[in-house]
């Protein structure tokens, strides 16, 4: 994967550089030892490493101004970033940046229930911001699988999505607010606790702009109270046609699940395996979850098994305790670590029309076959967000480039079939060369236009999101 | 000018020597006026894709809002952010097009459940200000690729671009609704009381105040059972705000959506976004010296105010006291008098006005699109 030859300049300025953003930061802030900048080289997209010039972690929104203050002045590029859980490189560094980490803002600055919102430090991990709120009967509702470790920052960057997305919506529609600090160093309050943000939606396009238009310091997020109490079933089919058509009818038939979650048969054995969860050996499986009270899950999900039984199920397990709903749950959540166990992976995120699933999969099927790389998915169906997982061996000379080539093949399918490149995971580096695929010369123009705005000098984590050659004029000018 | 296609369209713009007013059914008509050619929309009409299984829609920007309503209303669905008819508030006929809705972000009570416009929108094409022909989005559920351009459209009133396409995703349209209704509550408590009902587990998917009546209104919706249970949970909870009892039916709702009986045919129009709970102390603000009515929903997040008094003063009052909350008020109807000696949209903070100007440059470099409708 290419990245943009870096600034010898700014390179051999190192020492002077670090020495103001220490002159402008607590001591302890400032990273710039290479041994211990090897620690901010990659993110979870882990095959991709470069250490930074510098590593810095601010504790204040105007530790963050005097930082960008600085880099603006001296030309250095900046990749902010979250907890470094992106599968897209959104945090990968050039050997000319500065990474600026957020990890100590982890504030919680404002809980208030009555209006429910919670305004956090966007260092704060995902899941620490439900564990504010719980002991109140309030949750966060995006829960990305990575929410132990993930921050909002990254939330906010990449418009983080998760399994109960179908019912509560993704990051961006469960953000208020933002306190944001533009690559020159001024600070911006953007919505808040009020319902509508004033003038164009810039909020709106600032989630998912993985962090080439600001850097976000502060967020004010919607919280929920939670329902009584949700409950799964677990249906198994003989083929993957049979699964998407249940998927479809359910959704008709005016029943809102809040997470329909889809697995076909490797990654059923490698959970099984794994976990010995009790899944049965089936072409695909699905989990589908409701909410509400005792006599509301029995009735949705009276309702969803009279429907999967019309398609003549091969397993049909409605769980009706705690322990059972923990132990259906329990194969999908170590679905990822249980791949892992078999062999390296790649982990796509494309999304299709729901109605498209049982032609995807049977592509990818062939594609499988083709490369001769084995395939495991397992997906939010309700929403068609597919993460097909590609196996491969990483110390096989050759088998990294075949399951990239496989890979973009894959999200090709995904756009072909009236779909995206990326559900939540973001573009990164990792999609970055795909782009055209989806847009045309002029869709990604008025995209860059934007950043045109917002980083007129092209140094918030330039190098992501749009292929190099879009970006090269604004870059090097 | 009514192109019947997006390639007339941008040939439209790209042709365009002066300013374009751009007007989809004629039934929003927010903002400052616009002095320019008339650019007409309702050309581009049709259903572009519907499959109900997988919960979307694409129509053309200029499709009838009417006609988009009856045909999902034949598959048992909706648009869930409910989008206000405000044909009844200008007196005139009941044209709204889907792109106005869009433009508008115009989202009525299911807004504090299930989102606004802007949350239900999947994709958009449209044509800038130089005539070209952009994308954003698409018609899936979950997409993170590239700058989401689709949130910067709605709400930008035609200033960035003329939409000519829109994608949404639609929700099943519920078996039942119920309403609890709280009465002759002072407003403080009836803020108080909505916020209780938000935040019960019971998925509440409405909540009004109307002053008039005394009744403080919260929905219920989903299928007949479960929706029994959730209204009597409410309305044990809620007993100890006043007297409770219970309506039947949509009635209230589709009123609200159409602001029926509330705006005087003299009257200015104005929408107030604030927190919930700053609605009271909102009201207070406005002085006991002005005549005005209000009506909350949202929970209180939203407040209509309706006064044919002394304009000017209460919109002063208005965007100071938005200002001091936390929240912004826009003039919604007004005379064309009014809305030259005042600013229609709250101004923003200087760093603001300057990123959107900037968009502006960017996406309509010559100034021919609605220039100068949103101040």
């Amino acid at each position: 994967m290419e990245m943009p030859v870096p600034n010898k300049s700014v390179i051999a300025r190192k020492s002077a550089i670090v020495a103001k953003l220490q002159a402008v930061l607590p001591q302890g802030a400032v990273i710039s030892d290479p041994r211990e900048t090897k620690a901010y080289e990659c993110d979870a997209l882990s095959m991709y490493r470069c250490p930074p010039l510098a590593a810095v972690l601010p504790a204040t929104t105007e530790e963050v101004a005097a930082v960008l203050k600085v880099c603006h002045a001296e030309g250095v590029p900046v990749v902010p970033r979250g907890s470094g859980t992106s599968l897209a490189g959104g945090a990968l560094p050039t050997e000319d940046s500065v990474i600026l980490g957020v990890a100590r803002l982890n504030q919680v600055l404002e809980t208030d229930y009555e209006n429910r919102f919670i305004r956090v430090q966007s260092g704060r991990t995902n899941l620490s911001v439900t564990g504010a709120v719980e002991a109140e009967g309030f949750f966060y509702a995006p829960d990305p699988s990575s929410q132990l470790a993930c921050a909002i920052a990254g939330n906010v960057g990449m418009n983080s999505g998760g399994a109960h997305c179908l019912k509560y919506g993704v990051t961006t529609n469960n953000l208020m607010g933002v306190t944001m600090v533009t690559m020159e160093g001024e600070i911006l309050n953007i919505g808040g606790a009020h319902l509508d943000a004033a003038g164009y939606d810039l909020l709106g396009v600032i989630c998912g702009s993985e962090g080439q238009l600001g850097v976000v310091t502060e967020a004010t997020l919607r919280i929920l109270h939670k329902p009584e109490g949700a409950r799964p079933v677990l249906i198994g089919y003989d083929s993957n046609e049979v699964a998407g058509a249940c998927v479809a009818d359910i959704i008709k038939s005016g029943i809102l699940p809040v997470a329909i979650e889809f697995m076909d048969r490797p990654v059923i054995r490698a959970a099984e395996a794994f976990t010995g969860a009790g899944y049965p050996d089936v072409e695909s499986l699905l989990i589908i979850e409701v909410e509400g009270s005792e006599a509301e899950i029995d009735w949705q999900l009276g309702k969803i098994t009279e429907i999967a039984e019309r398609h003549q199920p091969r397993e049909l397990r409605v769980s009706t305790n705690p322990e059972e709903s923990a132990k259906i749950w329990l194969g999908r959540k170590a679905a990822f670590g249980a791949m892992g166990q078999i062999n390296d992976y790649m982990c796509l995120d494309g999304t299709i029309p729901v109605n498209e699933l049982p032609f995807v999969l049977r592509r990818i099927g062939e594609l499988s076959r083709q490369y001769g790389l084995d395939v495991g998915n397992v997906f939010h169906a309700g929403d068609g967000n597919m993460h097909p997982l590609i196996l491969f061996d990483a110390n096989k000379p050759g088998d990294l480039e075949k399951c990239e080539a496989m890979g973009a093949d894959i999200l090709t399918l995904c756009v072909e079939a009236g779909g995206c490149l990326t559900g939540e995971h973001g573009v990164g580096v990792e999609k970055r060369d795909l782009m055209y695929t989806q847009f045309s010369e002029a869709d990604i123009e008025a995209q860059l236009r934007v950043k045109d705005v917002f980083d007129p000098a092209w140094l918030l984590n330039p190098a992501k999101v749009f292929p190099l050659r879009a970006t090269e004029s604004r870059r090097v000018a | 000018m009514r192109p019947t296609t997006e390639a007339e369209l941008a040939e439209a713009i790209r042709a365009a020597t002066g300013p374009l007013a751009i007007r989809g059914g004629g039934t929003r008509q927010i903002g400052h006026p616009v002095m320019g050619e008339v650019l007409e929309t309702g050309g581009l009409s049709g259903i572009t894709l519907y499959e109900p299984g997988a919960l979307t829609l694409v129509v053309q920007s200029g499709t009838p809002l009417a006609d988009i309503e009856a045909m999902l209303d034949a598959e048992g669905q909706m648009l869930s952010f409910e989008p206000l008819d405000m044909s009844g508030v200008f007196g005139v006929p009941s044209n709204s097009t889907i792109g106005g809705v869009v433009a508008t972000n115009a989202s009525g009570p299911r807004r504090i459940q299930a989102g606004a416009c802007r949350d239900l929108m999947l994709g958009v094409r449209f044509v800038d200000g130089t005539g070209e022909i952009l994308k954003n989005g698409g018609r899936v559920m979950k997409n993170v690729t590239g700058y989401d351009l689709v949130k910067l459209m709605a709400g930008s009133y035609g200033t960035l671009g003329v939409i000519s396409e829109v994608g949404f995703k639609v929700l099943p349209r519920p078996e039942t609704t119920a309403t609890v209704v709280v009465h002759d509550l002072a407003l403080a408590d009836a803020v108080r009381a909505m916020a209780a009902a938000f935040g019960a587990p019971f998925d509440v998917t409405g909540a009004m105040h109307v002053p008039e009546t005394g009744e403080t209104l919260i929905r219920i919706e989903g299928f007949a059972d479960s929706v029994a249970y959730r209204a009597d949970q409410l309305t044990n909870r809620l007993a100890v705000f006043g007297e409770v009892t219970r309506a039947e039916g949509r009635a209230p709702w589709d009123a609200a959506q159409r602001m029926d009986g509330f705006v005087a045919s003299d009257a200015n129009l104005w929408r107030v976004s604030v927190k919930p709970s700053d609605a009271p102390a909102f009201i207070e603000a406005l002085g006991a010296d002005t005549q005005f009515s209000y009506r909350l929903d949202w929970g209180g997040g939203l407040i209509w105010v309706a006064s044919a008094s002394a304009p000017e003063t209460l919109h002063g009052r208005l965007q100071a006291t938005a200002t001091n909350l936390g929240g912004h008020a826009t003039l919604i109807k007004g005379s064309d008098a009014l809305k030259a000696k005042v600013p229609v949209f709250q101004p923003e903070a200087e760093p603001l006005q300057r990123i959107a100007e900037g968009l502006r440059r960017k996406f309509d470099p010559r100034g021919l699109l609605n220039p100068g409708r949103m101040g």
